[in-house]
This record gives C-alpha cells, structure tokens and sequence, in this order.
C-alpha cells in the first residue's frame, strides 16, 4: 500500500534545510540566500511540474509532450550558457545549439520507442521523467567536459601552440585535451553505474519501488535508463567537444584569444 | 623569401619594409621588447599582423593555408615545450603530423648531431634547459622543413654546445640550402655565422634597419 504524504509530512523534511542554515549562519558561510532561494524553487517547480504533468495526462496530445521535451532541452541549454557566462564565444553556443539535441533526441526517441515501445508513441507518463533524466545527465557531462577543454585552453596554450608549430591539424593539437575533457565528462556516469545497486539505489526505481512495482521491473527499467543515459551522454559530449574545439581556433588555426 | 610590407602588430612592430633572403642565415636582433619573437611568430602565422602585408615566396600569408605554412617554416620557440613523455615520442610527434617517419636509427643520428647522449626511452623530465633545447633542435631538424625560424637557439647552452650547434646550422644552411632566421643576442655567434644582420627597431623607432 503506497503511504499519500500529507502536507505537514512533507513539511517536515523542510527540517534539514533549518539545519543547514543554522550550520550556514553560524560558520558564517554565505550561502543563506541560495539556500532559502533553491529550497523555494525546487519546491516551486515540482509542485508546478506535479500540475502539468496531471493536466498532460488528462489531455494527451503529441504537440503537448513535444512543447514539454523542447521546453527542457531548452532550460538545460540555457543552464549551460548561464554556468559559463561570458567564456562561451557564440561559436561555441551555436554548436552546443546544434549538437545537444542533435545527440539526446535519437537516444531519447531509440529508447522510447525501441527499446521500451511505448503507446501511444508520444505517451507523456514514459516521455516526460526519461526526457529529464537523459537531458539532465547529458547537460552535466556538456557542463564538466566544457569546462575541462576551456580550461585547458586558458591554462595550457604553450602545449596547443606547440603541437600547431610541429605541423598539427586541430585534431591533433588538440587531441589530448579533448580526450581528457571526454574522460572527465563520462567520469560520473560510470562511477553512478559501480556504486548502482550496492551504494544507492537510484531515483527512478526508489520512485518505482515506492509506488508498489515489483523490485525486478524497477530494476529492468533503471538498466534500461543507465544505458540511454550512457548513450546520450557519451554522444552529446563527444560532439560539443569535437565540435567545440574547433571554435577555439580562427581561419589561420591560431587561438582565439 | 619573405617580405613585410607596412607590418604593424599592435603596439609593438612597424616595420615598413623588410626582406628576408632564401638561403642565407639572417640574424634578428634588437633590444628586449622590440618585437623580435612576435616577428617570428607571424612568418609561421602563430599570430597575424594587425596591417600590411608578409609575403612567403611572393605570396601573401594571409591566404596560405596554415598547417602547409607551416610544415614549410618551423619555429623553434626559445623556451620549447616538451611533451611529457619519452625523447622518442617527442621526436616522432612532429613527424607523424608531416605523415613521415623515422626508425631508432634514424632519431639516433640526429641525437649525436646536437650532441644529445640519451637513451630514447628515457623521460624527458628530466632533461636540463640545455638538453631540452637541443631535443627540440633535433626535433624541428627531423622534419626537414625549407625555413627554420630559431629564437634564442643557444639560450640554454653553454659556449662550447653553442658552437656546436651552431656549426650544425651552418651546415643545414650550406650543405642543404636551408633559410635560417634566427633572433640572437650573442653578437659574436652572430658575426660569426650570420650572412645578414637585422636590427628590429621597437616602434618607436618605426624602422628596421639592415646591416651587410
């Protein structure tokens, strides 16, 4: 029997971020603001995103869930420039435009439709959660590989520039530092799929399991979400990165400064 | 072989006219600061100038493909950077990107040219300033290129590898009919050694100067 929380039962859980604010307020940390402010939106948003997804459910339509799948592709784009700010040039932006959607959706539609075959093809129950879970990682790995490769830029241009002065193409003068950006991109994907199962058990099947499947189905399902995560991220990154590098450099293979 | 028409780089170079001859050794020098090190990096375009024109072989720069440029004009950095791997990786490198190859043989020989004693095996870690510049010496010779840009070549050595290096050069420019620029503050090397002598003027001064 699955237990209703009541709203002073979820108010309850609001106990720790008391905690943390005492801990923040008196180590003099200042990070109150965001707090209080990640606490309000967080509980915001999914109370918003409880009432979309009850209303999507009532009025099932393909245009709708593909307005949902874009509107948080979207966000997740947006997240990735707000995160860097001014070190994105637009070249940059444009091939993360192009090259985010580019590698989630043919992950998002293979899994959907191939590997769980859901029907009605645009159902919002399945498309909505797997949408976030796929865009949400393949956003963190953009985020971490990004940030290794404009790093590196910044910090190792005697390395780059010495590659170009032996006669390198961009692929190659750049070709250890987009391995190690790849590298540091997957990095949390693999290490979530070692502890999976014996450190944690990940959110999508605690959700499952709560809600009364039978634990082997829930399992099913987090394997089957794993591997598109993997897919979609390995895909997306590669392709920022690949894609990415090369706006680093003008027409005459120099650096952009 | 190359010309500089009106060259200016930001503040630091203007240099109205300038020719650097095929085949010859040509040494840069002029105070610190005046741009002798931005001049080079712009024959191999590392950076471009701000206005004017270089020409290579008649060509304007600006529209010649840069990694063929470059695979033509090598540029030997004062402080080059070493990969941190083996002497052999270090030397292959350059090679695999010119698609040439070379055998231990091959790379041996060019150690004992600039008087290198390593294993190729052995980490580069630990290789003094020197030995570093000298490894990068072999490394850019390796790729027998038509230019050889070398700034500061013999920073790093002592009087005795110094002339040893530099008689080295000589050869590559008499027997093999290389062009060699480099920049130099050693004015003995460069009386020495040097076919012609150009004094980089900082721009102020608004002129290079030529000495026969």
């Amino acid at each position: 029997m699955i237990i209703d929380l009541t709203f002073w039962q979820v108010a309850f859980g609001y106990l720790f971020v008391v905690i943390l604010l005492v801990i923040l307020r008196t180590r003099g940390i200042k990070r109150e603001r965001m707090l209080l402010w990640a606490s309000i939106r967080m509980t915001l948003q999914l109370i918003l995103m409880g009432y979309v997804l009850i209303w999507l459910f009532n009025h099932p339509h393909p245009l709708l869930t593909l307005a949902v799948v874009l509107l948080m592709l979207a966000f997740a784009i947006h997240t990735i420039f707000r995160k860097f700010k001014n070190d994105l040039r637009k070249r940059m932006k444009t091939v993360i435009l192009v090259t985010f959607p580019l590698g989630a959706m043919p992950v998002l539609l293979y899994f959907l439709w191939v590997v769980i075959q859901i029907d009605p093809y645009y159902d919002a129950r399945y498309v909505i959660p797997i949408t976030g879970m796929i865009i949400g990682n393949s956003m963190t790995g953009i985020t971490l590989g990004l940030n290794t490769m404009l790093q590196a830029f910044k910090h190792e241009r005697d390395a780059i520039e010495a590659h170009l002065l032996l006669g390198a193409n961009i692929g190659q003068a750049t070709k250890d530092i987009a391995n190690r950006a790849f590298d540091n991109a997957i990095m949390p994907t693999l290490n979530s799929m070692l502890g999976m199962g014996i450190i944690f058990l990940p959110g999508m099947m605690t959700g499952q399991i709560l809600s009364g499947i039978v634990p082997t189905t829930a399992i099913m399902y987090q394997i089957a979400i794993m591997m598109g995560i993997l897919g979609s991220v390995t895909i997306t990154t590669f392709l920022v990165i690949r894609f990415g590098a090369r706006t680093c450099f003008n027409h005459d293979l120099q650096i952009e400064s | 072989m190359f010309t500089f028409e009106n060259v200016t780089y930001q503040d630091i170079i203007n240099i109205p006219e300038l020719t650097i001859e095929s085949g010859k050794i040509t040494a840069l020098i002029g105070d610190s600061g005046s741009g002798k090190t931005t001049l080079l990096k712009m024959m191999v375009k590392l950076i471009s100038p701000s206005s004017g024109i270089i020409r290579y072989r008649g060509e304007d720069l600006a529209v010649l493909d840069p990694i063929l440029h470059r695979r033509q004009v090598v540029l030997l950095a004062q402080k080059p950077y070493l990969f941190k791997e083996t002497l052999r990786d270090n030397l292959l490198i350059g090679l695999s990107y010119h698609l040439k190859q070379a055998d231990d043989d091959a790379l041996r020989r060019v150690l004992a040219k600039v008087e290198l004693d390593k294993n190729l095996d052995a980490s580069v870690d630990h290789l003094s300033g020197g030995e570093a510049q000298r490894l990068a010496l072999a490394r850019v010779m390796l790729l027998d290129a038509d230019v050889y840009l070398l700034d500061e070549p013999a920073s790093a050595l002592d009087e005795k590898s110094e002339g040893i290096i530099m008689h080295l050069l000589k050869g590559l420019n008499q027997e093999q009919g290389k062009t060699i620029v480099m920049v130099s503050h050693h004015l003995n090397t460069i009386k020495a050694f040097a076919d012609h002598t150009i004094k980089i003027a900082s721009r102020r001064n608004k002129e290079a100067n030529h000495d026969h």
